[in-house]
């Protein structure tokens, strides 16, 4: 007799189930067969997209605007004049000008930068003090296509305390060499500083140099478009004021409180045919007009020229714009609509796991802790991450439409896209720390409660009643102040549509748009806190019993 | 013949219900806890907020009400938990089912609970609020808040009001959570839900640029015309007079809590 021994049945192996990615698949599919939480993130992308109805809503509020201006009435906005590339800009200085045609040079010797005050008197009536020079004060040598604000130019010029600089088309600027000798304290008769503009066709190149004839190059502009007869001469522009008198009193002050530049030059030399100075005052003057609230001046006097203007010569960022457009981000705002159901979901995709008792099955399944975790934060940031890229695109798409070009500055294809993928990546680290946050409390409602904690109330804190008391960030570094330099709120940054200038002295309000933190820093904020957060869940996974 | 004993017919008092509630509340540490954080929570954040806040001159036109009560921001949150849980453990654990076989009467069950709930929540949010406006006259004279500067006295009727303001907010806060926590029935959408509610208005209402929309978001938005109050100075400048933003505040609670109801009572558990 024989027995036939019958092989014992094998299941086929399956050595996949070894591998993350399949670990990924398993909490694709708790996460896309859960009816509710696939509701709440399509939720999240309508909020979004509706959001832009919100934000597009176009008002008499003049951009750049503050809070405390709001309410005042429907006055119209001042037209903003535009520059090169449309956008929008500050163009109103002292200008002691001369046509010239062709190409050419421009060289002068620089003896002093002053500055005096302008303080109004009551009645639009303005009168100057001492010591008004502020930081980008300025005077030097122009070349501007003509007189009319918003024309195209390139300059070479010393500022109250940032040096020699080369500016152009508004938004450009390129510090010269020799910074301490540069500063508007060191000139004097006998230390004097030598400026020069050379053009050549399109293009316009500066020149700096401490005795007229060792000369350093500054920089080149290119203005596309320059005609062959331009306005070649010398200029001045206090700027608005950045540093106040110490006995100076908010109260006091009107709107158009501001500061005078005087500039005085010496061994003034053209290359074309001199024809003689006119003095103009650029973007008009008088207490009324959008012009300098004082007319500028022109003295020639035995080789010297003297030239003291008010205004600036810069982009109109921040405070400086006085127009209606707005910023582009505000079509977002449906951002914090959308963030609460998406974190709701992401704290669930856990807590649910231990209210259900299921995480002991998803542990058995996949013994090694911190890849269970890691696959479910995986599929929770990638789901924020389209919803939040789907819903933005939505956003910013209606939101264009709906302002109709009524945009404070126009906004680059590249910055869309970031403003696009930075809403995108905000939504999946919020979703992490929301994943983590659940991971960590193991409860719902606590997990929910802390990140919407951690995200809004900073926003609230920055926007709320004591923002007035917090620096509103004066100059370069955008308003919010700490709560959003080191909270999860500071992601929205990444949103934010409307650059900063160094160059210009402005408030950089939350209001107008600005946020203390560059954008990717913004962002990378959140992300530190998502990691320490993870970090944290993954420890307390692994040491603790499920 | 067999004789059937007598059983009283069992009476569903609403001090029974009380009492059943007032045992489930105190037996579970959670509660304590969130209650303990509330205090903790305000009187910090208000140190903190008073600290860091100057008042370089006469016209920086800043509420020491306010500015005391900044830990009432994060603090309504943890009452909103708090309330939450205090519906939503109940179907989170089942335990719903127990609770309406022993109480049958859904509404006087809610009744008990909103109760339960309110007495603690009202002691807690004096004290924290009582903690907070004590801190913020120690701290804040220090930083500019000054007679010169025409704060004449840190206490006076006016912080009086502003004080019960804040604490009948809180409690109202608390009822409201309760309400849309036994309509929802799910601590973490409840708790999304309330958070929206309440920060979601003032956050909207300075983003957006139409001062008619933002004036009208400040109105209706809770929190905002909770914050009516609470000021102290600048009541002109106000969207609503302090006792109509709490009106505003009652009406979301009351809202809440009628919907709530439904729910509970039109529902299977």
């Amino acid at each position: 007799m024989t027995t036939e021994t019958v092989p014992p049945h094998l299941s086929p192996l399956t050595p996949e189930r070894d591998s993350f990615w399949y670990l990924v698949h398993a909490e694709w599919t708790k996460f896309r067969t859960v009816r509710g939480w696939v509701i709440a993130v399509l939720v999240t992308i309508v909020a979004i997209g509706a959001g832009a109805f919100l934000g597009a809503d176009v008002s008499s509020t003049c951009g750049g605007g503050h809070a405390a201006s709001i309410g005042a009435g429907a006055a119209a906005c001042p037209a903003q004049p535009t520059g090169p590339g449309g956008v929008p800009v500050q163009d109103v200085f002292y200008f002691a000008h001369q046509p010239v045609t062709g190409n050419g040079t421009i060289t002068v010797q620089l003896t002093s930068l002053t500055g005096q005050f302008i303080v109004g008197t009551g009645n639009g009536r303005f009168q100057t003090a001492p010591g008004g020079l502020q930081p980008w004060s300025k005077a030097g040598i122009i070349i501007k296509q003509n007189t009319t604000q918003g024309s195209a130019y390139a300059a070479m010029m010393v500022t109250g305390s940032n040096g020699v600089r080369m500016q152009w088309d508004y938004v450009h600027d390129t510090p010269g060499l020799g910074q301490g000798a540069g500063q508007a304290g060191a000139l004097s008769a006998s230390s004097p500083r030598w400026l020069r503009l050379v053009r050549t066709g399109g293009t316009i190149t500066g020149y700096d140099s401490a005795d007229g004839t060792r000369w350093t190059l500054v920089g080149t502009a290119t203005l596309p478009g320059l005609t062959s007869t331009v306005q070649a001469g010398l200029f001045a522009a206090g700027t608005s004021v950045e540093s106040y008198p110490a006995d100076f009193r908010a109260a006091d002050v009107p709107n158009n409180f501001g500061a005078m530049a005087t500039g005085v030059f010496r061994h003034i030399s053209l290359s074309w045919t001199a024809t003689g100075w006119t003095g103009t005052n650029v973007g008009g003057a008088g207490p009324n007009g959008n012009g300098a609230p004082l007319p500028g001046t022109l003295r020639q006097r035995a080789g010297t020229i003297t030239v003291a203007g008010a205004g600036d010569i810069s982009p109109a960022a921040g405070s400086a714009y006085a127009g209606s457009g707005q910023s582009l981000q505000r079509v977002l705002a449906g951002t914090f609509f959308g963030l609460i159901p998406l974190m709701v979901v992401a704290a669930m995709f856990i807590t649910a796991e231990y209210r259900r008792r299921l995480i002991g099955v998803s542990l058995t399944a996949a013994p090694r802790r911190g890849r269970l975790l890691a696959a479910k934060a995986v599929v929770i940031g990638a789901v924020g991450f389209v919803a939040g890229l789907v819903a933005a695109t939505v956003a910013l798409a209606v939101g264009t439409h709906l302002l109709n070009g009524n945009l404070q500055w126009p906004v680059s294809l590249l910055t869309e896209a970031r403003m696009v993928t930075g809403t995108g990546a905000l939504l999946a680290v919020a979703a992490v720390l929301a994943l983590a946050i659940g991971t960590i409390v193991r409860r719902s409602a606590l997990a929910v409660a802390i990140v919407i904690l951690v995200i809004f109330v900073p926003y609230l804190f920055a926007f709320g009643p004591l923002a007035g008391s917090q620096p509103q960030g004066s100059g370069p570094g955008g308003g919010g102040g700490w709560p959003l330099q080191v909270t999860p709120a500071a992601a929205l940054s990444v949103q934010q549509a409307v650059p900063q200038f160094h160059q210009l002295n402005a408030l950089y309000s939350l209001n107008a748009g600005y946020y203390p933190l560059a954008p990717w820093a913004g962002l990378a904020v959140e992300c530190a806190w998502a990691a320490a957060a993870l970090a944290l869940a993954y420890y307390l996974l692994r040491r603790r019993d499920a | 013949m067999s004789s059937t004993a007598r059983v009283a017919p069992p009476r569903y008092l609403l001090g029974q219900a009380l009492h059943a509630e007032w045992t489930k509340f105190r037996t579970v540490a959670g509660p304590a806890w969130l209650l303990a954080g509330v205090v903790a929570v305000t009187v910090a954040v208000g140190a903190a907020a008073a600290s860091a806040v100057q008042c370089p001159s006469a016209t920086c036109g800043i509420d020491p009400a306010t500015v005391s009560f900044t830990g009432l921001y994060p603090a309504q949150a943890v009452v909103a938990v708090a309330s939450v849980l205090a519906i939503g453990n109940e179907y989170s654990t089942g335990m719903i089912k127990l609770s309406l076989t022993a109480m049958p009467r859904r509404l006087t069950w809610l009744a008990a609970k909103a109760a339960v709930l309110t007495a603690p929540v009202l002691a807690t949010s004096a004290l924290a609020v009582a903690g907070a406006a004590l801190t913020g006259p120690l701290i804040l004279p220090g930083h500019g808040f000054t007679p010169a500067h025409g704060y004449a006295s840190l206490t006076s009727a006016t912080d009086l009001r502003a004080a019960v303001g804040a604490v009948l907010y809180l409690t109202l806060i608390a009822l409201f959570s309760l309400g849309l926590a036994a309509a929802v029935r799910d601590s973490a959408a409840a708790i999304g839900l309330v958070l929206g509610v309440l920060y979601l208005f003032p956050l909207v209402a300075d983003i957006i640029s139409n001062p008619t929309l933002t004036r009208h978001l400040q109105q209706i938005g809770p929190l905002p015309a909770g914050l009516d109050a609470q000021a102290t100075i600048g009541l002109k400048g106000l969207p609503l007079t302090p006792w109509q933003g709490l009106g505003v505040v009652a009406l979301w609670t009351a809202g809440a809590l009628l919907l709530g109801a439904l729910v509970l009572k039109f529902r299977d558990a």
